[in-house]
């Protein structure tokens, strides 16, 4: 039986998101400020990517139409992608890099200690696993939003300026969302009522140490991953990553 | 043709007893993880179950992280030593639940990793601490305690990167998980 249901967008979501943030990550190959926070970067990308990989081989057994994981990540369009548009924004300097990982980070950690309770076993094992890496994840973002925060002048200046650039994006890590609000209701998933406060008490948190200011709550923005309205830089993320099984389908090595 | 294919002998040789299980743990004790090669898959604790299934030996493995590139290298490693040692068509299956744990890694596997220059894992993995990150870590070569981290991640997933104030020399931390 074919499964698209709101639990199939939901762990679509999980696994888009970790997915693209991984990508993201990955282009810091090589450009990175030192070869330390280079390794770093890539190995929470590594974490991120096999997480993925756990979400979609989930969702690809409930979709049961002979998808699998590589051809969710490889051969779905911009359209069908559920990622946060958070993740989806280019890295830009290593101030927007590490405020976009922090606020992912912080969504995480609170998301997944809420699944780790979920009646549904795969979820619970899959968020289980995930949030042991996570935490590594939030500590490492945690330090670097308040090292640059409370940093020089020049690094302030450029965090501030880096949530002025993400901060909008975050309204989707905020906002309740009906489908959601069904999913808990029916079972399938622990309620995440308490998630945007516990999101925001982590942010309020790390940014008093980092002297930084947090901004009024985002309001509601014109585009949203959950009906497939991305911003421009998805399609051009994917035109990348994509390429090779676009070109030759089924290549392997 | 691989090695296994030529023995099928399991059906008659094999029961699947007691014995044969016994055996199998001793081969999967030299089955060795392919980035720290002085530690065994069994050392790791990743080995969950292994039990006789359909007239096969069915191995259970756990990654040690989601993204740990070594988990398809291990099982094809675990199924060619298997094969080697005359077990037909072994079966090798992954579990994620429950989640590996550093606290799994058996006593012999935290000397060998020493001795190998890499300070394992200090402390249960179940403490809320590990937020806070504060962790006393021991210097493999030189054993100070005087040791400050260079970087929350090493050369892979699992390790975190520290330097020794006292020997100067850096080294790996196995990451406590």
């Amino acid at each position: 039986m074919t499964q698209y249901d709101e639990l199939t967008e939901f762990l679509l979501r999980l696994g888009d998101s970790a997915l693209i943030q991984a990508q993201r990550l990955c282009e810091w190959t090589g450009r990175a400020p030192a070869i330390e926070e280079e390794m770093g970067m890539m190995n929470v990308g590594l974490d991120l990517v096999g997480q993925a990989r756990n979400w979609y081989e989930y969702a690809a057994e409930r979709i049961n139409d002979g998808t699998d994981a590589d051809v969710l990540a490889f051969r779905r369009d911009e359209r069908a992608f559920r990622n946060l548009l958070l993740v989806e924004q280019p890295n830009g300097d290593f101030a927007v890099t590490m405020t976009k990982q922090f606020f992912y980070d912080a969504w995480q950690f609170h998301l997944l200690t809420i699944l780790k309770d979920a009646k549904d076993e795969r979820i619970s094992a899959i968020a289980t696993k995930s949030l042991k890496e996570v935490i590594y994840h939030l500590r490492r973002s945690s330090q670097w939003v308040e090292r640059l925060g409370d940093g020089t002048d020049e690094s302030h200046q450029r965090m501030e300026k880096a949530i002025d650039t993400v901060w909008r994006f975050t309204v989707e890590l905020v906002e309740k969302n009906a489908a959601e609000v069904a999913l808990a209701e029916s079972g399938d998933i622990p309620s995440l009522a308490e998630l945007p406060e516990q999101w925001l008490a982590t942010v309020n948190e790390v940014f008093a140490k980092a002297t930084l200011t947090v901004p009024d709550a985002p309001s509601t923005f014109y585009l949203s991953a959950r009906t497939g309205m991305h911003t421009e830089h998805l399609g051009i993320l994917l035109a990348e990553m994509q390429f090779l099984q676009r070109a030759y389908p089924d290549a392997s090595w | 043709m691989r090695a296994g294919e030529l023995i099928t002998t399991d059906q008659q040789g094999r029961s699947g007893g007691e014995a044969d299980i016994q055996q199998a743990y001793k081969v999967l004790e030299e089955v060795m993880d392919p980035e720290v090669p002085v530690v065994s898959v069994m050392d790791l604790g990743i080995v969950r179950d292994v039990s006789w299934v359909d007239g096969h030996l069915k191995v259970v493995v756990t990654p040690t992280y989601s993204g740990c590139p070594a988990t398809e290298y291990i099982e094809t490693s675990i199924r060619d030593a298997l094969q080697e040692a005359g077990f037909a068509h072994p079966k090798v299956s992954q579990r994620l639940d429950p989640a590996w744990t550093t606290d799994w890694i058996n006593e012999q596997g935290r000397n060998r990793l020493k001795a190998y220059g890499i300070a394992p894992p200090v402390g249960s993995s179940n403490k809320r601490s590990l937020l806070s990150g504060i962790t006393q870590v021991e210097c493999p070569h030189c054993g100070s305690k005087d040791t400050e981290q260079i970087s929350e991640f090493g050369s892979t997933a699992c390790k975190a990167l520290y330097r020794c104030k006292s020997c100067l020399e850096p080294f790996d931390y196995f990451k406590c998980i």
